[in-house]
């Protein structure tokens, strides 16, 4: 009996190992250095490193590696690109966030850096244990992050509720894999999709069909779907700013990520009724609910985790057209999705950054109310937060327009016009508590009691808001080229 | 050295780089827009012009490479500003002679206007001077507004025609509006000796000119936007070379239809396109608002409304003519439309007595002669016609802001008289660029005119009858303004006394705008004529715009035989001459004439000088029910029922709101439950199958 050997192509795996190569350095360096802030400025530019192998693995034949394990397709790499570019701005904010707190300390940057790796791994993953791999390394991060200011009880509550609830949920993905299992014989998405198109007597086979519904609600929970979302604005609220940018859009991207090559791929030719009509109606109660509670919120960070609940609801609707009746369509379903993910990084994590600057203690806080003459004391953040809030709300010619066009219009390709209808009406709702925060800024500044002390933008902070102000913009006016990058995302 | 030179063309340099004749006036105008308040008046004096110059510079060359390369059309695109899925929307411009032509005079006119300005927009007083309030957002305008025509006429496909159409109307919008503070100016009554006086109703305020425009230019481009869709609808494509290459290959086709009494797909797109071309270019029955737009700075004024921005549906049909070749219908209704307005217009220009609508009715009037040459087919004679108007128009608009701007902004010519011996080089310039305007032999504007009326003849003679007629009428309105401004005794000695000639930034652009109406013919001789009497110099017009005009079918090009040429040709130069004298006699041999002739014809006179009664008949039919059933709508449908459904949803989703953050209460064993009936339903729902009926779908 020959020896098979397992192949082992390290390179496609290269921009996770430099991820985590990275992590162990700064884990290194924190135990020498005594200044933490350089392990942030080290983080970014790692960072970069990690994003250099992505470029020419864009180009490089999609060939599964590790025994089927992870694939480098340009699904992945794309996705790649989004976790280290969240991961990035992320630490920019956190590098001024943690030190206008007195938190500054090297675990942050190694959590950052190995949740991302998590994410990652999710986005490669072909095979379900893989991507429970990535998941757990991904969320146990997350957890510690969310609790990591020590000294606020809501942070240690937020810590400690993501915890517990993100558990529940990883045991309901557990439960699912192993349902499908037990129905087809393997874990590994390729092979699960093969068994359905060979035995299709087993297609209404309820066993697998709960196992699906299961993996559904692990990742839901994941992407903040309603009624999985009870966790998230707790959470996002009681985590320090710069990791709720993280995790809102990090952890979002890679649940969507793992979703949807699994969906694509193992229930791509099988159940795809019953999972498209489930995942519609997530997504109307997801938009809708998010964006109704959104409207009655007085705190800006607050109203951000409703909003992001929100916007898990349009990234469904982009799930949901996937089973379109033509390739092309289900191309331009995942690209819009990509696109969307990717808009979203820019513009929430700016949005995020705004927070995470003015969130000084004892100064200013993250009420609607303190944004009142941010106009007058610091004119580039109001306006950069105005171009943010214009971008999340939908208003051309941001990128978030784009994301949102691309993904309605999948919906519509996808004969799910009734679903794009109430995405869109669900975007007029959102303007009302987007723009409240810009009349804020802008238009009630001739109050008397308000402060007017000047606010100090340090540069790492000035950074994030100016990069991802200039790609709402700038690729608002031009998608071309970031919709050109988005097509290279196909499964391998 | 010549083989230099070739190298040089063949790189197509100026070409390549003909996106900075856009970029450098916006550039100028972000400058100005951003930095013109702090880097004080001299410095936007110098930027502004000097941007528009570069961009005329630029376009020369971009004009003489498409010379040598025998003006091929080139393409240069940018980029691709967004594919959306079929539609897929790239920034190119179109290098072409007829794009160049335009581009030269919006530049080349637009930088003398610019430099004209710069002294316009600031008042000298004993020494002092004074520049314009608003000095910057002048020129960031004037510099937005030309960049916004390029785009007009450089783009290549009706999306960005459409784009600048719209931008180049927001600007005109705000620069008629430019002095929005100042009211509603009431003019005296025309007194007539021994007779009853003539009301004159009250010139509309800046802002209220600029508001009429901007609304009667938004019908004009509803009818554009929807020719502009039923293009993309029909051929699916908007690109020029895409778009008239499949209309040409079935044009004989269309025509043919057309010509048997089949209103064709093709009909409808001309006719709503001209619809847009009737609104931006003035023509019956949406000219209203450019009297109106004389409320504007007087340079704006000559540069917008002269010169160049109504010109563009001139510009507009000439880029589409396969589009009005294959509907021969529609371009007849083109130029009955253009005939009557050069008509009316005249009529209404005879008795004016407020020098710029004078002209502005003059330009209305021969935006009409232009339209009549497109619709009868003559595109080169329209657009030949298009280059020396916006030189002696752009003349004498210069012209009569120069008078204003030394009588202290008064511009009723029953105020002036005898200004030739104050203003000299005003006063010349005035009767250059009149002489061109009524027509007088050899000067630019008798060229042009006389083409336009041959090829009408060849047409039409009815139609060669009502434009002889208006050529007659303009050569005596235009000496009838000339002689009572600038000849004769003073009629407001305090006005004349306080007079002085105008500085060079003023007086040079008036004469290099005056020689070029004198000799801009020189582009158009008629070739012909000349032919005929032994002389081939080629029509250099025609030469230089023939690739851009496409032929239909092979029907041979006939000419009027020699003899009627030249008889059109000795008639439409004797009537310019004769009308010139009739008003020497009128305005300066006895002057009781007009009067006795406005007292017995005094229901006539009274109907002119109220511009046919048109805006109050607009007024009463459109303007009035429009308000009052917006005013009904507003009170009784909006606040009340629209209002209440919207501001009840807003109260009633706020309070579902509250109700749902008051679901997340923080206990997490509460997170759990409703977490777990969450997902009873949801894998409850996949036990049990996961359908629903179809009428879900």
């Amino acid at each position: 009996m020959p020896i098979e050997f397992p192949v082992l192509n390290f390179f496609a795996l290269s921009p996770i190992i430099v991820v985590i190569v990275l992590a162990l350095v700064v884990m290194f360096m924190d135990m020498l250095s005594s200044d933490k802030t350089v392990l942030g400025y080290l983080t970014v530019f790692g960072l970069f490193g990690a994003l250099m192998p992505c470029v020419p693995l864009l180009n490089q034949t999609k060939a599964p590696t590790f025994q089927n394990m992870v694939v480098s397709d340009g699904y992945a790499v794309v996705f790649y690109i989004i976790f280290i570019v969240t991961a990035l701005l992320s630490s920019l904010i956190a590098l001024t966030y943690l030190e206008n707190r007195g938190m500054q300390q090297g675990e942050y940057y190694i959590l950052i850096l190995l949740s991302t790796s998590g994410m990652m791994l999710m986005a490669a993953s072909t095979d379900l244990i893989v991507t429970f791999l990535g998941l757990e390394i991904m969320s146990i991060a997350l957890y510690v992050l969310a609790g990591f200011n020590r000294r606020s009880i809501s942070s240690g509550e937020a810590g400690l509720k993501y915890f517990l609830l993100g558990a529940f949920a990883s045991a309901f993905f557990l439960y699912g894999v192993a349902f499908i299992y037990g129905a087809t014989g393997s874990t590994n998405i390729h092979e699960i999709g093969g068994w359905f198109s060979t035995n299709e007597i087993y297609q209404s086979n309820p066993i697998a069909l709960v196992g699906l519904a299961l993996l559904i609600i692990g990742f839901a929970f994941k992407v903040a779907a309603v009624p999985f979302h009870w966790w998230t604005p707790d959470v996002y609220h009681g985590a320090p700013t710069s990791a709720t940018a993280f995790m809102a859009v990090g952890a979002k991207a890679a649940g969507f990520a793992a979703l949807v090559r699994i969906l694509a791929i193992s229930f791509g030719g099988v159940f795809t009724v019953q999972w498209q009509i489930a995942i519609s109606l997530l997504a109307v109660i997801t938009m809708t609910s998010g964006n109704i509670a959104a409207l009655a919120q007085k705190d800006v960070k607050r109203m951000l985790a409703y909003s992001s609940i929100a916007h898990a609801g349009y990234l469904l609707v982009g799930v949901a057209a996937l089973p379109a009746s033509n390739e092309l369509y289900r191309v331009q379903a995942v690209s819009g999705l990509l696109f969307y993910l990717m808009s979203y990084a820019f513009m929430n994590i700016g949005a995020f950054a705004v927070v995470a600057l003015l969130e000084k203690q004892g100064k200013i806080g993250t009420k609607l109310s303190d944004y009142t003459t941010l106009s007058t004391r610091q004119p580039f953040v109001a306006f950069v937060m105005l171009l943010f809030m214009f971008s999340l709300t939908g208003i051309p010619p941001f990128i978030g327009f784009w994301g949102k066009w691309y993904i309605f219009w999948a919906a519509v390709d996808a004969n799910l016009g009734w679903l794009a209808a109430i995405g869109m009406i669900n975007s007029a709702i959102s303007a009302f508590y987007y723009l409240s925060v810009v009349v804020q800024m802008y238009m009630h500044t001739e109050q008397a009691d308000v402060e007017t002390t000047p606010i100090a933008l340090p540069a790492p902070i000035a950074i994030a808001v100016t990069v991802t102000a200039m790609f709402t913009l700038l690729f608002g006016l031009w998608p071309t080229p970031l919709i050109n990058l988005m097509s290279l995302a196909v499964f391998g | 050295m010549i083989g230099n030179w070739q190298s040089v063309i063949d790189k197509q340099r100026m070409t390549n780089l003909i996106w900075l004749v856009i970029a450098l006036p916006l550039a100028g105008a972000l400058f100005n827009g951003i930095f013109g308040r702090r880097v004080g008046y001299q410095v936007v004096a110098k930027v502004a012009p000097t941007m528009v110059f570069l961009a005329f510079l630029i376009g020369l060359g971009g004009a003489f490479e498409t010379y040598a390369r025998h003006g091929k059309a080139q393409l240069v695109t940018l980029w691709t500003w967004a594919e959306i899925g079929e539609l897929n929307i790239p920034i190119s411009f179109l290098v072409d002679p007829l794009s160049m032509t335009m581009v030269l005079v919006i530049t080349g006119v637009g930088f003398l206007i610019h430099i004209y300005a710069t002294d316009y927009m600031v008042h000298h007083h004993h020494g002092e001077t004074h520049p314009d309030r608003d000095f910057a957002r002048f020129f960031t305008f004037l510099n937005l507004f030309i960049a916004s025509m390029l785009v007009l006429v450089l783009g290549d496909n009706y999306l960005m025609m459409f784009i600048g159409w719209e931008l180049v109307g927001a600007c005109s919008y705000l620069l008629i509006g430019f002095w929005h503070d100042r009211g509603d100016d009431p003019q005296p009554a025309i007194e007539i000796e021994g007779g009853e006086a003539v009301q004159v109703a009250p010139l509309l305020s800046p802002a209220a000119s600029g508001m009429k425009a901007f609304v009667v230019n938004r019908i004009g481009d509803v009818g554009f936007a929807l020719g502009v869709f039923l293009i993309w609808t029909t051929f699916g494509t908007l690109q020029f070379d895409q778009l008239f290459s499949r209309i040409a290959s079935s044009a004989e086709m269309y025509r043919e239809s057309a010509l048997h009494g089949e209103f064709t797909v093709i009909s409808m797109i001309a006719l709503l396109l001209f619809i847009g071309a009737m609104g931006k270019s003035a023509q019956i029955p949406l000219y209203v608002w450019l009297p109106d737009a004389m409320a504007g700075p007087t340079p704006v004024s000559a540069l917008i409304h002269a010169a160049t921005m109504v010109t563009a549906g001139i510009y507009m049909i000439v880029r589409s003519n396969i589009i009005y070749t294959s509907a021969p219908n529609v371009s007849f209704l083109v130029a009955m439309v253009g005939a009557l307005t050069a008509f009316f217009a005249a009529t209404i220009a005879l008795v004016q007595v407020d020098l710029k609508r004078v002209l502005a009715y003059s330009t209305v009037s021969q935006l009409g002669y232009m339209f009549m040459a497109v619709g009868v087919g003559a595109y080169t004679a329209g657009m030949f016609h298009l280059v020396t108007h916006a030189f002696f128009k752009a003349c004498l608009f210069l012209g009569a802001g120069s008078v204003m701007h030394a009588l202290g902004d008064v511009i009723d010519i029953r105020r002036m008289g005898g200004l030739r011996k104050k203003m000299p080089h005003t006063a010349m310039t005035f009767y250059l660029g009149g002489l061109a305007l009524a027509g007088f032999p050899l000067t630019a504007g008798f060229f042009s005119k006389d083409e336009i009326l041959a090829k009408t003849f060849e047409y039409s003679p009815m139609l060669w009858g009502i434009g002889i007629v208006t050529a007659g009428m303009t050569a005596f309105y235009t000496f009838r303004a000339i002689f009572l401004a600038f000849e004769g005794e003073p009629r407001d000695q305090e006005l004349y006394d306080h007079a002085h000639e105008n500085r060079l930034a003023v007086t040079a652009p008036l004469w290099i705008l005056a020689v070029l109406a004198i000799f801009g013919g020189l582009l158009g001789l008629p070739a012909p004529l000349l032919h005929g009497v032994g002389i081939d110099i080629p029509h250099a017009m025609e030469n230089w715009l023939h690739p851009v005009i496409q032929q239909v079918g092979h029907h041979e090009v006939h000419h009027l035989p020699f003899i009627t040429e030249l008889a059109l040709f000795l008639i439409s130069g004797f009537l310019g001459v004769a009308s010139i004298g009739l008003a020497y006699y009128f305005y300066i041999v006895d002057r009781s004439i007009p009067q006795n002739l406005a007292r017995s014809t005094h229901p006539i006179f009274a109907l002119l000088v109220n511009k046919y009664y048109i805006d109050e008949l607009y007024n009463t039919v459109f303007v009035k029910p429009a308000l009052t059933l917006s005013n009904t709508m507003s009170r009784g449908i909006d606040q009340t029922l629209i209002d209440g459904i919207v501001d009840g949803s807003a109260y009633g989703i706020a309070e579902l709101g509250k109700y749902l953050s008051q679901l997340q209460n923080g206990f997490i064993s509460r997170y759990a439950l409703a977490t777990f009936i969450g997902v009873l339903f949801l894998v409850g729902y996949f036990f049990l199958g996961g359908q629903f009926p179809n009428w879900i779908y």
